[in-house]
């Protein structure tokens, strides 16, 4: 199926890109690795008149160690991640979690800015930067800014990116090996119907959650509940991952209904802390 | 020109223009071309010249791009909006690959880009341009199938056949970067392609046996 019309532009800089965006403001589209937004437009759910090519600009694609912190290009792909050996080392959760993301020809063309910017409230990559506290790049017009993963996701397919700003590279702090991803996929396109990343830190843990709700979410209360405690009881990790869907309303679809949703953010939440805590 | 060159040397569309006897006897001779390239090797089109690609519409955006099919370098001039598959299929008719979901789930439409698999539905055809691209039409080898062709039959891992071509190219993508993968590798590889026969065990079969694996003869 054809998608409508559009004009195909190639920015060879992030600054080529941000001028575009500003010159055909909401008529135009960034493309990462498309695989969320070419169906899309297939379905004229999505109908730019404008596309913004990043794929062909050099240094966004990076995944590296800088002082003291992991900064990941917002062009890797998912495969990239997923077989990074500073990542395995470094950043365990990030593999991990690519490992998990639809299926090789996904992994291969799909890009972890693009699933961010897109924010399918399925995707993995939201679960993981927010237990990983990330700090989301932006560059626009007005210069960079550094936006906080649990800030950066305001609603359904909706993130605090403006149309004229690119996503350009996402830095997460070096972590233990106590880090999971626990997640139940719609088989098919292996989206998360509720997927749990999990962090565990000196004095305390944090908890991502998607594909719940109509954007992922800090289960802040499955935190709290946990503060202070370097090894809980397999009682206390159960008491606290029932608190996963605190106040949280639930998608249903074809896939599952709310009322599963919410269980399955309960039974991940559970795996994913016993075994990030090693419990 | 004879029909046994066309796939490459005509990248338009012709689909309001052929009867469904002439597509019928098109897809014969697309068949014939492909064994034909099989046994000359790849025929390469005049270089340096551009491949026109009519279309219906005349006003939308267009982009002259260069790729390497099977080894054969087309420079065309693309819609923006094509996909690859539609590239593929439409324009340079090599309709081995296929569209199943058309996006981005079930495989069918997958082939090799710089070598890595990848759902050619999903892909924009301008995309590929400066880069490599195998279809199932690119396996075989001087009149030779590709072996995992040769043990697809072998272990009758087609059945109704849809999703073949892509099963085919992920198994090769797999089998380069990994000539001796287990059976839970091979299945690991090839999630990302749906068999509605569900014929996975022989797809698994046969990719053990084109690997070298002992237990690909088992039948």
């Amino acid at each position: 199926m054809y998608p409508a019309p559009f004009e195909y532009l190639r920015p060879a800089t992030i600054d080529e890109a941000i001028a575009l965006l500003v010159t055909h403001g909401e008529d135009a589209k960034i493309l990462a690795g498309g695989h969320s937004l070419i169906p899309a437009m297939k379905l004229r759910l999505a109908q730019p008149r404008y596309i913004v090519d990043i794929g062909r600009i050099r240094g966004m694609s990076h995944i590296r160690e800088t002082a003291g912190r992991i900064v990941v290009g917002a062009m890797a792909t998912h495969d990239a991640i997923e077989r990074s050996a500073l990542l395995r080392e470094k950043c365990p959760l990030l593999p991990e979690t690519a490992g998990h993301i639809g299926d090789v020809q996904v992994r291969n063309k799909g890009t972890i800015g693009g699933s961010l910017a897109h924010a399918d409230p399925a995707g993995d990559w939201p679960a993981a930067v927010l237990a990983l506290d990330a700090d989301i790049e932006l560059a626009g017009p007005r210069g960079r800014r550094t936006v906080k993963a649990d800030g950066f996701f305001v609603d359904l397919l909706t993130t605090a990116t403006a149309p004229d700003e690119v996503l350009v590279e996402i830095r997460v702090p070096i972590t233990s090996a106590k880090v999971a991803y626990e997640k139940t996929e719609q088989k098919a396109s292996g989206f998360a119907i509720a997927g749990v990343a999990v962090v565990v830190e000196q004095g305390g843990v944090r908890v991502g959650v998607t594909g719940v709700a109509a954007k992922a979410y800090r289960a802040k209360a499955v935190e709290r509940a946990l503060a202070g405690q370097s090894a809980p009881t397999a009682e206390g990790i159960a008491r606290a991952a029932a608190l996963a869907a605190e106040r949280v309303e639930a998608l249903g679809d074809i896939h599952a209904s709310p009322e599963y949703r919410l269980h399955l953010a309960e039974v991940n939440t559970a795996r994913a802390l016993r075994r990030a805590y090693g419990n | 020109m004879s029909k046994g060159n066309r796939e490459v040397t005509m990248a338009g569309s012709h689909k309001d223009e052929v009867s469904r006897r002439e597509f019928l006897e098109g897809t014969g001779a697309a068949v014939v071309a492909v064994t034909a390239a099989s046994t000359l090797g790849a025929q390469a089109p005049v270089p340096g010249a551009l491949e026109t690609a009519p279309s219906a519409v005349e006003d939308v955006p267009r982009t002259r791009i260069s790729v390497i099919v099977n080894g054969t370098k087309h420079v065309l001039e693309v819609e923006d909006r094509w996909t690859l598959v539609e590239l593929l299929r439409d324009h340079l008719r090599l309709t081995g690959t296929k569209i199943g979901c058309d996006r981005g789930e079930c495989g069918a439409c997958t082939v090799l880009l710089d070598g890595k698999a990848v759902y050619s539905c999903s892909n924009l055809a301008v995309w590929a341009d400066g880069r490599e691209i195998v279809t199932v039409e690119g396996l075989a080898r001087g009149g030779r199938l590709d072996p995992l062709q040769q043990a697809f039959i072998d272990h009758n891992a087609p059945q109704c056949a849809f999703c073949t071509s892509g099963q085919l190219m992920s198994a090769r993508a797999l089998l380069n970067r990994n000539p001796s993968p287990t059976a839970a590798q091979i299945r690991s590889a090839m999630v990302g392609n749906l068999c509605r026969c569900a014929n996975y065990p022989a797809i698994v079969e046969a990719v053990l046996a084109a690997a070298g694996q002992p237990n690909g003869g088992a039948r």
